[in-house]
């Protein structure tokens, strides 16, 4: 391993700080703007701004949409189905939190 | 290579229908998806479930998997396929669906050849992903990680071979657990001149003995003496950012919740530190301890259990 391999990686935290337009989710995740107009109509996706041309993306979305084209592909899901197992996923890592917190309080 | 057996692996006989087949790996599907799954195999478990499926849904293939079988292979020995094993079948390039195809075994790959690359994925790389586990004092922090990666690549020759891949990461303070970072180009190849996909980083914390942590709050349970309970006390509390005094009110009681604002991992706004009180009792040892015990008793008038009517 080279010098160079070991400098390091340019980095992007995807958190609610970080925003995305149209155009760099549609890079991000390889799809067109109209597959991703579809899943704002699903309200899977809730950009900021009036008109596409300004939706301003969490970058948290883009992750959600690569993890809603593994659920289409791999399980057969509709946008329906695939936003709804989103916002259960969602609500799972919640209260899986909320459970390690207190099952320490009862130790 | 090894020799599978998908039957087993999709936990079927032999004899299962097709249609059986098709219910029990939607079922296994749903249940080892890396995305919906919790257990920590669920990624293996599940490309060997998309494997299997991929050799038993088609008839064709079934059928030349069965005869293979009644060869008599078990599961995990070591296998070379018989010259001429799928004389008589066709199926050879046969189109992959659904699943993606370039996570299969060498085993599979011996037996039902091109591992096409998944349709629609375009020039660009394929984005890759790895889980990182970092411990709590890291997320606080920050931390730099050297990472070394088994990337996949397709040699020259159309063979999918592993290649370690080293990088340096910076992980910024106040990451929160399942959080992604995303390393631009640093996923798989382009095909020709197109870009390199991305490398996507999900973090996870490792198990803290003390804290517990709820998306940037952190939990501490914190022991206290009856008489520091009682009395109030300044206690010395251990934080993620270091040792800070805390007021504890007299009269305060176990369960009770003592907020540290901004003392949980950092972000604008910061979370918060919850210290929980326990109160613990000392054990009588001796006969002074006893006599102390003894004169409380006489002295307070307390039923904690007051309220059960009994």
């Amino acid at each position: 391993m080279g010098e160079r391999e070991l400098k390091i990686a340019v980095s992007l935290v995807l958190d609610e700080h970080v925003t995305l337009s149209l155009r760099e989710m549609c890079r991000g995740c390889g799809l067109p703007g109209e597959a991703l107009m579809a899943m704002v109509e699903e309200g899977l996706l809730q950009p900021q701004g009036p008109s596409p041309a300004q939706w301003r993306f969490a970058a948290s979305e883009l992750e959600r949409v690569r993890a809603a084209l593994r659920l289409q592909r791999d399980l057969g899901l509709n946008l329906a189905g695939v936003a709804l197992a989103l916002d259960l996923l969602d609500e799972v890592r919640a209260l899986r939190a909320r459970v390690r917190v207190l099952e320490q309080l009862l130790d | 290579m090894e020799f599978k057996d998908y039957y087993k692996i999709l936990g079927l006989a032999r004899e299962a229908t097709q249609d059986n087949i098709k219910r029990t790996y939607r079922r296994l599907a749903r249940k080892y998806h890396p995305d919906v799954s919790k257990e920590s195999d669920a990624e293996e478990r599940f490309k060997e479930v998309n494997e299997a499926y991929e050799a038993l849904k088609d008839p064709e293939k079934r059928a030349a998997y069965d005869r293979l079988l009644s060869g008599e292979w078990q599961a995990g020995q070591e296998f070379t396929p018989p010259p001429g094993w799928d004389a008589g079948f066709e199926f050879s390039g046969g189109g992959f669906t659904g699943a993606d195809a370039g996570q299969f075994s060498d085993f599979f790959e011996a037996l039902f050849g091109g591992r096409g690359r998944r349709a629609g994925a375009g020039l660009r790389g394929e984005d890759h992903q790895a889980r990182v586990q970092i411990g709590l004092e890291d997320a606080y922090h920050g931390a730099t990680r050297t990472l070394t990666l088994q990337v996949p690549e397709v040699d020259a020759r159309g063979r999918v071979t592993m290649r370690p891949h080293t990088l340096n990461v910076k992980i910024p303070p106040g990451i929160t657990e399942g959080q992604k970072i995303r390393l631009s180009g640093q996923g798989g190849a382009g095909l020709g001149d197109a870009p390199r996909g991305d490398l996507y980083l999900e973090i996870l914390f490792e198990p803290h003995a003390l804290y517990r942590v709820e998306g940037r709050d952190v939990y501490l349970n914190l022991p206290l003496a009856p008489w520091e309970a009682a009395l109030g006390a300044t206690v010395a509390v251990p934080t993620l950012g270091g040792t800070v005094d805390l007021k504890v009110p007299a009269g305060a009681q176990s369960g009770q919740k003592l907020r540290l604002k901004g003392r949980g991992l950092p972000d604008s706004p910061a979370g918060d530190q919850y210290v929980v009180l326990q109160i613990r009792t000392p054990k009588a040892e001796t006969s002074e301890h006893r006599r102390l015990y003894e004169q409380l008793a006489r002295a307070m008038p307390f039923n904690p259990r007051e309220r059960m009517g009994v």
